[in-house]
């Protein structure tokens, strides 16, 4: 088994899972009907790209692992996302915070892996590509609606990218595993992609009548499985039927 | 969760529909469970189906990566084809992507009857979605007077729409390139 390609596969997807949980938890709970369905409507598009990784992952470990084994049976520190996307859904302009600061990166993200030398990986690109760049106008969207809208939505929206700043660093550091892909061609070099990251965040603060933080320290390792206090009462909920009932299915 | 196994790297080079003829009239038959109207045919994701050996191997393409239908998509290809007197096996690939222009003629206008606003073409939706251009026709009473009330509608693949002049809601399916 290529250890690396697995934690790679891993580091990737996991993002996107614990997201899709995250926006699932909303389920029911959204602010209004359409973003409700919004929120939701994202968490299945990215558990849809799991889903592809999580097979491709199972076939790379070669031992009878399923895709479900791999989102439900792993222990925390085997959790490769990064710490933003775990961050709780403290009121809307967090979710849409978390949502927006993750989706720049995720869209410049896909359209590079559409160039890795592996193919089912530049597949899975190729078609969340098009997805995620329905996300970024989403969270965009909003971001600019409460920014710009009352002053208690500004203050909410200010005070939401101010906490997450602190995480989105991270999202350009490549862990060890990540290295050796992106030596050999499969994995995105993501410390590429920060500048443009960074310009692309702030044009819409701008646009958003939002400040843009200053910050000296920065957050990490999720990456490494080093994970928030957020992040044990996530899986308990993701996990707790395979669990309680191991080996279930629908 | 395991019904049909994603099955990327051996199909990665068909663009093209590679579909057996004989098998047209079966799968013609199985529809979208989302929108029972339209024949999975005329939505563009059955890719290729042949037989080998008394044995229809079949590739799908999802709309959406996380569209819930295609399990039973799958599903339901396989109980066709076994009624037909065929075992099968049903993969779902990623490559190419499927976009909106696979959608037939037949199936745009299944899309209209059922209530389902057809996809415009990527500028016109980019109008539409981003610019609030009133463009989409009513599919109940046929006005250009309406408005978009939420980029994500009922499904990953459509849009909420209300008609200003009649104000029926509908789906608009969106563009997909």
């Amino acid at each position: 088994m290529n250890e690396n390609l697995y934690k790679y596969i891993l580091t990737v997807a996991d993002n996107s899972l614990i997201l899709g949980q995250r926006l699932g938890e909303l389920c029911g709970h959204g602010p209004s009907l359409e973003t409700d369905i919004a929120c939701t409507n994202i968490s299945l598009d990215l558990l849809g790209q799991v889903r592809s990784y999580f097979q491709y992952a199972a076939r790379i470990a070669g031992d009878g692992r399923t895709e479900d084994d791999i989102a439900m049976l792993r222990k925390e520190r085997d959790y490769l996302n990064v710490l933003l996307v775990e961050q709780p859904n403290t009121d809307f302009a967090y979710t849409i915070g978390r949502q927006f600061l993750f989706d720049v990166y995720h869209l410049a993200f896909l359209k590079e892996m559409q160039n890795s030398k592996d193919l089912t990986l530049s597949s899975i690109a190729n078609k969340s590509v098009k997805e995620a760049s329905y996300h970024t106008r989403f969270s965009s969207d909003w971001v600019k609606r409460l920014g710009d809208g009352t002053d208690e939505s500004k203050e909410r929206m200010q005070n939401a990218i101010n906490d997450l700043w602190t995480y989105t660093n991270e999202l350009f550091e490549p862990n060890e595993e990540e290295k050796v892909m992106i030596d050999e061609g499969i994995a995105v070099d993501i410390t590429k992609l920060k500048d443009s990251y960074y310009q692309t965040v702030n044009n819409v603060l701008e646009l958003a009548a939002l400040k843009v933080p200053e910050l000296k320290f920065y957050q990490k390792g999720g990456k490494q499985g080093i994970h928030t206090e957020h992040m044990g009462y996530i899986l308990s909920d993701l996990q707790y039927m395979q669990r309680a009932y191991p080996d279930m299915e629908w | 969760m395991n019904q049909i196994q994603h099955n990327v790297i051996e199909s990665m080079m068909i663009a093209e529909q590679n579909i057996d003829e004989k098998l047209v009239p079966i799968l013609t038959e199985v529809s979208d469970p989302e929108i029972p109207v339209l024949s999975i045919m005329d939505m563009g994701v059955v890719r290729s189906a042949i037989i080998e050996n008394n044995m229809v191997k079949v590739e799908i393409t999802p709309t959406y990566s996380g569209c819930p239908a295609m399990d039973v998509i799958g599903d339901d290809i396989k109980k066709a084809l076994r009624d037909a007197g065929y075992k099968s096996q049903v993969d779902l690939i990623l490559h190419p992507a499927w976009t909106t222009d696979w959608i037939t003629p037949k199936g745009r206008q299944a899309l209209e009857d059922y209530g389902i606003a057809a996809p415009l073409d990527a500028e016109a939706d980019k109008d539409v979605l981003l610019n609030g251009k009133r463009i989409v026709t009513c599919t109940n009473c046929g006005s250009g007077n309406t408005h978009l009330v939420s980029q994500f509608g009922s499904t990953a693949c459509k849009a909420q729409f209300q008609c200003d002049d009649c104000q029926e809601p509908f789906d608009y399916f969106k563009c997909l390139k």
